[in-house]
């Protein structure tokens, strides 16, 4: 489906000029229609190039880290449910596509040159520039904590070393112990990934360690999926404590020392501290000018494309997606739709104005999962709910339900991440 | 590869068509590819049956799809997700996913 999809896609539009269809069919040709540099390689990243490729298309992703650690299911690994390893994808299948992967960092782009520089002082033109970075934490942006902070209260929110960092942690800790982890205030990546999270590693206390605690110390009043995380946890985890911005969970410092979290009303001793900073995006939006005030990316929502730097799209996490949330699946769909904006805009055609899915997929507990779905279409010029669709898990739902959910989830990290990197 | 091969392979003859066409500037072939929304489907279903809780998508012709996402939409068939998902489309944006889904197995 996706494989084919591209070409389908770029020849059979209406109108579609035979120019079009020639460099699709003769990547020879394509190569002197449309050259594409796609920075980072992430769901949104790799998912992007890997299209475009398809599409006959000239296209270098480039990707310093060798292997990428995804994020969805990570907090499983936290949990003792899954090993780090299956949270972990090279880059060799698209190699095999022939897609050229460049292990460097970028570090500078010449907007008006159209021209990406490398660590390696490699510098490469393009005529459409995607951006893919993600996130960046804003260790700046909580009093107390930085990124040697980090190696002691993890945030465990880019998957890796991190996530094992704070698995081990949690291990080790005596049971009658606390894990409080620290949640920001909107935006910021995958927004019910905390409450999971929480989930997780209160159904690993609960089995391993039952007389420990977790609370989670909120800057936000509501969350997602809120109603269903919270039936949850008075049913699984007496031991787990919310609590949120108006009941003093703002966290306004840390004290590493002490291994303290300090918020608007008092101080919360951590045996484990899990720290979701504030995030903004990867630092090679800003660099290219890309960011606006927020430290995220300004786009149009029919090509992804800056509104603020011409020829540069940005898909995934560093966006501004409207009510499209930083998830790995709204980063894959977003990727496909800018890779379908770009072959139009290099063919000299239209793009489409499109429609978006997104489904997240939380675990409550290894056999009970929730989720959120939306579908998205840009309205005024930003990604908007389409009204009447999208919405919850119902609250009522069978624990058969809550298991076929669990299921999906599951089948969904494998399918994606075999459309992505597979 | 088998499929990028195909799709040059239709790529070229559309070229061709389009090439030897009179009327230059006329869709050679409808409907457009990847009708909106259509390109999200993949995150969950895969191309090829995998033994997945979530149903593969090959196989199934257009009407058999069309079908699927009007009863999901109207809750005649139960879901977890997509009937959430089905309530997005009109018959229309339906009936053009249906199709372009049912390509993909060409």
């Amino acid at each position: 489906m996706t494989r084919a999809s591209f070409n389908r896609r770029a020849v059979l539009q209406a109108g579609a000029a035979l120019s079009a269809a020639a460099a699709l069919a003769r990547p020879a040709i394509a190569q002197s229609a449309g050259r594409v540099v796609v920075i980072g390689g992430g769901f949104a990243g790799a998912t992007c190039a890997r299209e475009l490729k398809r599409g006959g298309f000239d296209v270098t992703l480039v990707e310093p880290s060798a292997i990428y650690t995804a994020c969805p299911f990570s907090n499983g690994v936290l949990a003792g449910l899954r090993p780090l390893s299956r949270q972990q994808f090279t880059y060799d299948a698209l190699k095999t596509d022939g897609l050229a992967v460049v292990a460097q960092r970028a570090t500078k782009i010449d907007g008006q040159q159209k021209r990406v520089s490398l660590s390696d002082g490699t510098i490469l033109g393009y005529d459409r520039l995607v951006l893919a970075p993600g996130i960046d934490l804003r260790f700046d942006a909580l009093p107390g904590y930085s990124e040697d902070v980090a190696q002691i209260m993890p945030h465990a929110w880019k998957a890796g070393e991190q996530t094992s960092l704070l698995r081990s942690q949690i291990e080790a800790m005596p049971d009658g112990g606390t894990v409080i982890i620290s949640v920001p205030a909107n935006p910021y990546r995958c927004p019910p990934g905390p409450y999971e999270r929480a989930s997780l590693i209160a159904y690993y206390l609960r089995t391993q360690k039952p007389r420990a605690k977790l609370i989670v110390l909120d800057a936000k009043d509501t969350f997602s999926k809120q109603g269903l995380f919270q039936a949850a946890w008075k049913a699984l985890y007496p031991n787990l404590e919310w609590v949120s911005m108006s009941s003093g969970g703002k966290v306004i410092e840390v004290d590493v020392g002490q291994r303290v979290l300090v918020t608007e009303f008092g101080r919360h001793k951590a045996d484990v501290a899990n720290v979701i900073p504030p995030q903004r995006a990867g630092e090679i939006a800003a660099l290219a000018g890309a960011t606006d005030r927020s430290g995220w990316c300004p786009i149009d929502p029919v090509t992804f494309e800056s509104r603020q730097q011409a020829g540069i799209h940005i898909i995934g996490d560093a966006c501004i997606a409207g009510g499209m949330p930083k998830s790995a699946f709204a980063a894959n769909a977003q990727a496909k739709v800018c890779a379908a904006a770009i072959a139009s805009l290099l063919g000299g055609q239209a793009p489409q104005t499109p429609k978006l899915i997104n489904t997240c997929y939380s675990l409550v507990a290894p056999d009970y999962g929730i989720t959120v779905a939306g579908v998205y279409r840009p309205v005024n010029g930003v990604l908007t709910d389409v009204e009447g669709a999208g919405g919850v898990s119902p609250a009522d739902s069978s624990p058969s339900f809550r298991s076929l959910e669990a299921s999906h989830a599951d089948a969904w990290f494998r399918t994606i991440t075999d459309e992505v990197f597979g | 590869m088998k499929w990028v091969r195909r799709m040059r392979e239709v790529c070229i003859s559309i070229g061709l068509v389009m090439a030897s066409s009179p009327a230059m500037g006329q869709p050679a072939v409808s409907p457009p590819a990847a009708p909106p929304g259509a390109s999200s489907c993949s995150g969950c279903h895969a191309p090829s049956a995998v033994g997945h809780s979530i149903g593969a998508l090959q196989g199934l012709s257009a009407p058999d799809i069309l079908d699927a996402l009007q009863a999901f939409r109207n809750g005649e068939r139960e879901a977890t997700v997509m009937g959430r998902i089905a309530r997005g489309f009109s018959d229309g944006e339906m009936r053009a996913i249906a199709e372009w889904l049912a390509r993909g197995d060409e």
